[in-house]
């Protein structure tokens, strides 16, 4: 940044390290075989066998690990234990009912709330945050699920969701105000968070898989630990932005501590931890819907059923409801966090009308439920599906199309996605982890230069180079697709209004979606391998390069476009000279979302068969290996960790050098 | 500059020798820096000196005015009398007992029942209505919902905010969200008021109409005082004394008139300049011996330019009344003159 400062006098261009280093590098590419193989394979006979330590580790965790007065396996029988009982309740509640006795010799005291009360009660919540056009949107949802006989699926995922937000949010409230009110504590956690939200969602799966078992049980408790760190950090940061003034007021009335904290602090926090509680709720439904894999069952399974006997019909039907899901509870905790409070006076009836509401058409419907069974039960016989309507458009499009879709997808294949695999793979470890620390030090010091290369070698010396690099030609290549789609995009939107609204709110809705919706139409179309994987991740990451295209764009002062105009720049000039390169800072932030998006996304492609990391952790979450499985997601951790620090060191030093205008550049 | 040794002991509040120094180590430092200490020298230890050897008393029933421009301390200042920041050194006595002595608990009491502030940026809940937060420091203390209520009611009518009592704070305008953070420091009937800026953030036509409101709920309740201003005329127009303050020390400290009248440094003079004498100067101090005859009669706690009208009927000479009514002295027509032109 220094340099940036004050430019000092050199007699090499500022290039000219690159050039050397790039030199060096293709001399060890081109002569570098012969003289030493090591540096393109790492010797498998000095592979640190980091894996095989987890897994002994796990191990004695779970057999043998005690805390003196209990031992570690009590402690996860008793955590399943006390998440069991209340997803027992409501699963209960919305989808089984109330049974007695065990397995099919078990008899239903109390059925389940009645699929009319169910929705009632979530189009009265969506009255009372929202009015009218949120119930009736909540309803559609609901009744949508119904209709397409998802019912019995989408309650199983739901129950699981009900059981996680609360917990993921008491969980992640009390971490981030331990973290707000003790600095020590603030660090210690915050290398973990960082790594937690970096970790691709299948390694979490497979320690939990491990230490909990097979069930909707291990599923919440990947749920809870996937959808915490981010409320975490939401409370942490809410609670640091509440004014001084606040806190000063808390003292001059009197407070003590505990008031201090609920009475002023969270309250005045409110607003921004609500938005904390969207990133839960929607977070659980991703993660609800990955954890099918380890036994959450409902929709996920669905899914995850058709995706394994390729039944795209049935597979969409489970992925629309989905979608519908999402929708409904994005839309309802966002009304919920935007809801001014007012006071009401009166009785209990008057000042709760909602709630009042909510308990009578539950008690209504249970009882015309008796009488008759379609109040109660959505009926069969009213059920829509389309499942074999989607897989005769499969069918059809594959009997027309089947040609061209080959045709596309062989040319990308041969002439893109197959000579970059190759030219990654021939790649010299030693020399990408030279390569990534020069960058690393250009763009942040040596402390980034340490950081890059230190992770670049131990990805080799774990053993995955070859997995690793396949993750990251998809990655890049999907990324390099993200944005140039999202570049020109973002670019037109950011100038008209009205295709910016209409964008934005089909990227939020994309946004909202739970990544394994995303494989089902690719696989449709183009079957399994890395053309679909990569169709998938390109899908999934083109929002974050649109909206920060938009964003960068839209926050360039208007004042400077002015001066453009008044200097008698053409529009192509203003946009290239003065618009994209005050944006750039945050287009780069752009990319590194996107990275991190395609990233998240690639490791679950794994199971449309690529041969990366991801597919690393399926195996192991197949075999029940935590060691090879936590192994592999840090190795994904890690390349996100590079490519993240990069970039945003990158970012910075523009920002830098536009704060001080061109003259450096 | 005020001597410690000079402050009443029967004063409401008393600051003797107060240092507040941020940094690391600051209490020893200080310690080790000797008796007042150069401003150079703290700097050279790696602190920042917030407030430096404060001496001020403020007695009951007056408005003391600390006035100062950003980064002088003041706000720092009034946080040290309700030690809502730990000074580094010195003395605050309230009702003459050292508040730095008390524990915790005492302290919450105090708070509780004794002192009450209102903040510069109004510092109202955002999630309760206008009679959720004037009855907040009693809900805290734990008085019962029906009497909380009743009293913040009472305090919002005083405030002329009735009929309001179920609005947010969001929906109310700057003037209005004060008036809230004014009728909530009174709800629980402090002995000593903090006003930290109440009015900075408000526009200027607001702003006077506050100033004017404070004086009206001032001539009822007659409170203890303590006002921070940046805004000299906002000094002048409402304290009863004025301590001006720089870099954290006090420069001085009078009434307007000593302050405008001879101010002791440059900088003091700085602000004064444009202040009218007419407008800062009393009756009594523009008035001569009674001589002969006068026409009507003025206090002598009036400002000259309230007394100046009276000149208008023709009279040349208006007698002056005291305290008790007697008349103490006469003011001249030409004195009232040369005092207006002069500026």
């Amino acid at each position: 940044m220094a340099e940036a400062i004050l430019p000092r006098a050199r007699t090499w261009p500022r290039w000219s390290g690159w050039v050397l280093a790039l030199g060096l590098f293709l001399v060890l590419r081109v002569a570098g075989k012969g003289l030493a193989p090591w540096a393109f394979d790492w010797p498998k006979a000095q592979t640190v066998p980091v894996a095989r330590w987890i897994s002994a580790f796990t191990k004695w965790l779970l057999n043998e690990a005690s805390f003196g007065l209990f031992t570690f396996a009590e402690l996860t029988r008793f955590i399943a234990a006390v998440i069991d009982f209340p997803y027992r309740i409501v699963l209960s509640l919305l989808a089984t009912g109330f049974l007695k006795g065990q397995g099919s010799g078990a008899v239903q005291i109390l059925p389940p709330l009645a699929w009319i009360a169910v929705i009632a009660v979530f189009a009265l919540i969506g009255a009372w945050a929202g009015g009218r056009r949120l119930a009736l949107l909540v309803a559609a949802c609901f009744t949508f699920i119904a209709i397409f006989g998802q019912w019995q699926s989408a309650m199983v995922t739901l129950a699981s969701i009900l059981v996680a937000v609360p917990l993921g949010v008491a969980g992640g409230l009390m971490l981030g105000i331990l973290a707000w009110r003790s600095p020590l504590f603030e660090r210690l956690i915050r290398p973990v968070l960082d790594l937690m939200q970096t970790i691709p969602v299948f390694a979490y799966l497979v320690p939990i898989l491990f230490l909990f078992g097979f069930g909707p049980t291990a599923a919440v408790v990947a749920t809870l630990i996937y959808a915490m760190p981010p409320m975490t950090r939401v409370t942490q940061l809410a609670l640091a932005r509440v004014p001084g003034e606040l806190a000063d007021l808390g003292h001059m009335v009197g407070c003590t501590p505990r008031q201090m904290l609920w009475r002023v602090m969270v309250p005045s926090a409110r607003d921004a931890l609500m938005v904390g509680v969207n990133q839960v709720i929607m977070l659980s439904l991703n993660m609800v819907i990955i954890a099918s894999m380890i036994g959450a069952g409902g929709l996920g399974f669905d899914v995850l059923a058709a995706l394994r006997r390729l039944d795209f019909g049935a597979g969409l039907e489970a992925g629309f409801a989905i979608v519908a899901l999402a929708v409904a509870l994005d839309r309802l905790s966002h009304a919920a966090a935007a809801r001014q409070a007012g006071s009401v006076q009166g009785g209990p009836v008057a000042r709760h009308p909602y709630l009042a509401g909510a308990l009578l058409t539950v008690l209504i419907a249970a009882i015309l439920g008796l009488v008759a069974p379609a109040v109660q039960t959505y009926p069969a016989a009213w059920e829509l599906s389309t499942g074999t309507f989607w897989s005769r458009v499969v069918e059809w499009i594959n009997v027309n199309f089947f040609d061209f879709l080959e045709a596309i997808k062989n040319a990308v294949l041969l002439n893109l996605l197959i000579p970059f695999k190759r030219f990654l793979l021939g790649l010299p470890w030693v020399g990408v982890a030279g390569l990534l620390a020069f960058a690393g030090w250009r763009l942040g010091g040596w402390r980034l230069a340490v950081l890059t290369g230190s992770l670049t070698v131990l990805i080799a010396v774990a053993g995955l180079w070859e997995k690793a690099m396949i993750t990251v030609y998809l990655c890049g290549i999907s990324t390099a697709i993200a944005m140039l789609i999202g570049l020109p995009v973002g670019i037109l939107a950011a100038e008209r209004d009205r295709l910016w609204t209409v964008v934005r709110a089909v990227i939020d809705t994309l946004q909202t979606l739970p990544s394994f919706v995303y494989l089902m139409p690719a696989v449709m179309l183009f079957r399994v391998g890395d053309f679909t994987a990569m169709i998938a991740v390109v899908a999934f990451a083109v929002a974050p390069a649109i909206r920060y295209t938009v964003l960068g764009l839209k926050g360039v002062d208007p004042r400077l476009i002015e001066a453009g105009r008044a200097m008698g720049c053409t529009e192509g000039q203003i946009l290239r000279r003065i618009r994209l390169r005050l944006a750039l800072p945050e287009i780069l932030l752009g990319l590194n979302q996107t990275i991190m998006f395609a990233l998240s996304m690639l490791v679950i492609t794994a199971l449309v068969g690529t041969r990366d990391l991801g597919q690393e952790v399926y195996i192991a979450l197949t075999k029940a290996d935590p060691g090879r499985g936590l192994v592999a997601g840090l190795a994904v951790a890690f390349i996100a960790i590079i490519a993240d620090r990069l970039i945003q060191a990158g970012a910075r030093a523009a920002r830098a050098r536009l704060g001080l205008g061109e003259g450096a550049a | 500059m005020t001597d410690a040794s000079s402050l009443p002991s029967d004063a409401k509040l008393v600051c003797r020798e107060v240092w507040k120094l941020f940094g690391a180590r600051a209490g020893e430092t200080l310690r080790a820096l000797g008796p007042a200490p150069e401003i150079g020298r703290i700097v050279d230890a790696g602190l920042v000196p917030a407030v430096r050897a404060v001496n001020l008393a403020v007695r009951e029933g007056e408005i003391f005015v600390i006035m100062g421009l950003s980064g002088s301390g003041k706000s720092t200042l009034v946080r040290l009398m309700s030690r809502l920041i730990e000074p580094t050194a010195g003395e605050i006595l309230f009702n003459g007992r050292n508040l730095l002595a008390a524990s915790t608990e005492e302290m919450v009491e105090i708070r509780r029942h004794k002192m009450g502030m209102v903040f510069q940026h109004f510092a109202l809940l955002p999630h309760l209505t206008v009679l959720g937060n004037v009855a907040f420091p009693l809900e805290i203390q734990g008085v019962a919902r029906e009497e909380r209520e009743a009293r913040a009611r009472k305090m919002v009518a005083l405030v002329g905010l009735g009929g309001r009592e179920d609005a947010l704070p969001r929906q109310l305008s700057g003037g209005q969200q004060q008036r809230v953070g004014i009728a909530r420091s009174l709800a629980v009937e402090p002995e000593l008021w903090f006003l930290d800026e109440p009015f900075s953030a408000l526009d200027p036509l607001i702003r006077r109409e506050m100033q004017d409101e404070f004086m009206r709920l001032q001539s009822v309740l007659k409170k203890t005082i303590v006002f921070i201003t940046h805004d000299f005329d906002e000094a002048i127009r409402l304290a009863d004394r004025i301590a001006v303050m720089k870099d954290g020390a006090i420069v001085q400290q009078g009434t307007p008139e000593e302050i405008v009248l001879s101010p002791a440094t440059d900088y003091v003079r700085e602000f004064t300049r444009a202040v009218p004498r007419s407008k800062v100067v009393r009756v009594k101090s523009a008035m001569r011996p009674v001589a002969g005859t006068a026409g009507g009669a003025v206090s002598e706690r009036a400002t000259v330019a309230e007394a100046a009208p009276m000149f208008l009927d023709g009279a040349e000479v208006l007698a002056v009344k005291g305290e008790g009514g007697a008349v103490t002295g006469h003011l001249h027509r030409a004195d009232v003159v040369k005092l207006m032109l002069g500026g």
